[in-house]
């Protein structure tokens, strides 16, 4: 074991409750506890509980600070006009090469908390800070931020027992704060599951008292990564590095949704334009598979032809089949045609299907 | 963990011998390791094998591993029942996990193999 990984403030729980520890994003954090399946189900069913102490938390302030992160993500800040919005972007480079996706939270009048993923925290943090104007005060926060995920149709049942009487969870991607078991902490109805539920943020020194009292109601199941990989993946949710990186604009990621066609003035733009104007050549698609799962790097054929890799690949606890994600030629990438993915030494049919693969989640009944 | 009347290869498979069959499957440890088994995948009855080919494949949600047959002779049968219950060999590795019938062609080769003392003391160094 490698004495250069970083710890989160939880990693003696997951010790203690026999979590197999993999080094991820140069993090050492549990991949499973009870086993993938069973953790998936639990978030599907009833609650489950994550450890993402490892993801990045900047915070900006300032009478500039909405302008100037305005020319820096793709999305539009203005959605999030209100405080206690939350906002999913994607962040660009001058070639419209996605650099990471993000949430940003409107978190006070002139104040916004970015969160953003591990493996990017110092790839992300220098590059805003060096697109920042002096007037903008800006914070990592990460190292004294801890993050707990609490997921899933029993989610905000089990939170307001933490909270005070009468606590009204926050809208549907709205972050708010809230006392919980006696703690400070910031609660966003945000999440990575496609189910109800929050992400707790509290100071670090407070992370193992929330982690266990919420441990100490019996439904709740503690998550490990591999569970949170399948449970996104059903619903089609992007995972930087797998599904997109630096070589890739968000157009052809499927990420157009992200950015209105309206919005000028941000890092990417003109790029982004050109791919719109001309249509991707490839975009990436979801991939329903049988008898076999596919995997990051396997080829995926058409009449034959190797046309594109699996990106992201897993097994569907929910479906009881293989899903994936692919680049593919535009032209087929229309739901319902028929490709194939070579696993191994065997090539198995591949559905284009348009995800999310798994409908029906606790989330789209908040949604509708 | 280890049933005493079973032998056990360095690839974790165990082989039970039924007169002149060697039934095989994967042990307690390789299934623990692997975690929820997703799917087997098994030859044909008919096959040839010899001792150390690879003659599948057992996959859970993060892993893929070969599996390896520790003798030689002829795949008279295979437990199809694998394909709709894969958690089987999870749940019951020794028995109704079991996942090919070897007819040995060489009955001394299971001779090689490890005991459960052995099997055990080499898993405790693996770890």
């Amino acid at each position: 074991m490698s004495l250069e990984l970083r710890e989160t403030p939880l990693r003696a729980e997951h010790e203690a409750l026999g979590g197999r520890m993999v080094d991820f994003a140069g993090w050492l954090m549990p991949v499973q506890y009870a086993g993938i399946i069973e953790e998936h189900n639990a978030v599907r069913s009833g609650v489950g509980i994550f450890d993402v102490c490892h993801m990045a938390e900047f915070r900006f302030f300032g009478f500039e600070a909405k302008a100037a992160l305005d020319r820096i993500v793709a999305n539009d800040l203005d959605r999030i006009d209100t405080v206690g919005d939350a906002l999913y972007t994607v962040m660009c480079d001058e070639d419209g090469g996605i650099i990471d996706d993000l949430i940003v939270y409107h978190t006070g009048d002139l104040e916004y908390l970015i969160v953003a993923n591990a493996s990017n925290h110092d790839t992300d943090w220098d590059w805003i800070c060096s697109h920042l104007p002096d007037e903008v005060e800006a914070s990592d926060e990460s190292e004294r931020t801890a993050l707990i995920a609490v997921q899933g149709p029993h989610a905000l049942r089990v939170v307001a027992e933490l909270a005070a009487d009468g606590w009204e969870p926050p809208a549907r991607f709205s972050i708010g704060e809230a006392m919980l078991d006696g703690v400070a902490t910031l609660v966003a109805r945000t999440g990575y599951t496609g189910e109800d539920g929050v992400e707790i943020f509290c100071h670090t020194s407070k992370a193992v008292q929330i982690w266990r009292t919420l441990l100490s109601f019996p439904e709740v199941v503690p998550c490990g990564l591999g569970a949170r990989d399948t449970l996104r993946l059903e619903m089609g949710y992007p995972l930087y590095g797998s599904d997109m990186d630096r070589g890739v604009d968000p157009i052809s990621a499927g990420l157009g949704w992200t950015i209105p066609r309206a919005k000028t003035g941000y890092i990417g733009e003109s790029a982004i334009a050109r791919v719109r104007e001309a249509g991707p050549a490839r975009k990436l698609v979801g991939l329903t598979v049988e008898g076999g799962i596919p995997r990051h790097g396997y080829a995926v054929l058409h009449d034959g032809a190797e046309v594109g890799k699996v990106a992201s690949g897993t097994f569907s606890p929910t479906l009881s089949q293989g899903i994936a994600t692919a680049y593919v030629p535009a032209t087929l990438a229309e739901p319902g045609a028929v490709l194939n993915v070579e696993i191994r030494r065997k090539t198995v049919a591949a559905t284009v299907t348009k995800p999310p693969f798994v409908k029906d989640t606790s989330l789209s009944a908040v949604r509708s | 963990m280890y049933p005493k009347d079973l032998k056990y290869d360095r690839e974790h498979e165990w082989v039970r011998v039924e007169g002149d069959l060697a039934v095989i499957g994967i042990s307690h440890f390789a299934q623990d390791q692997l975690g929820e088994v997703v799917y087997v995948d098994l030859p044909s009855a008919g096959d040839d094998v010899s001792a150390g080919d690879a003659f599948g494949e057992v996959e859970s949600v993060k892993s893929v591993s070969e599996l390896f047959t520790p003798v030689s002779g002829e795949i008279v049968d295979v437990n199809t029942a694998l394909d709709d219950a894969p958690e089987t060999v999870n749940q019951d590795p020794y028995g109704d996990g079991w996942m090919i019938k070897v007819r040995m062609s060489d009955a001394a080769e299971v001779d090689g193999l490890m005991s459960a003392e052995e099997y055990e003391a080499f898993i405790a160094e693996e770890a």
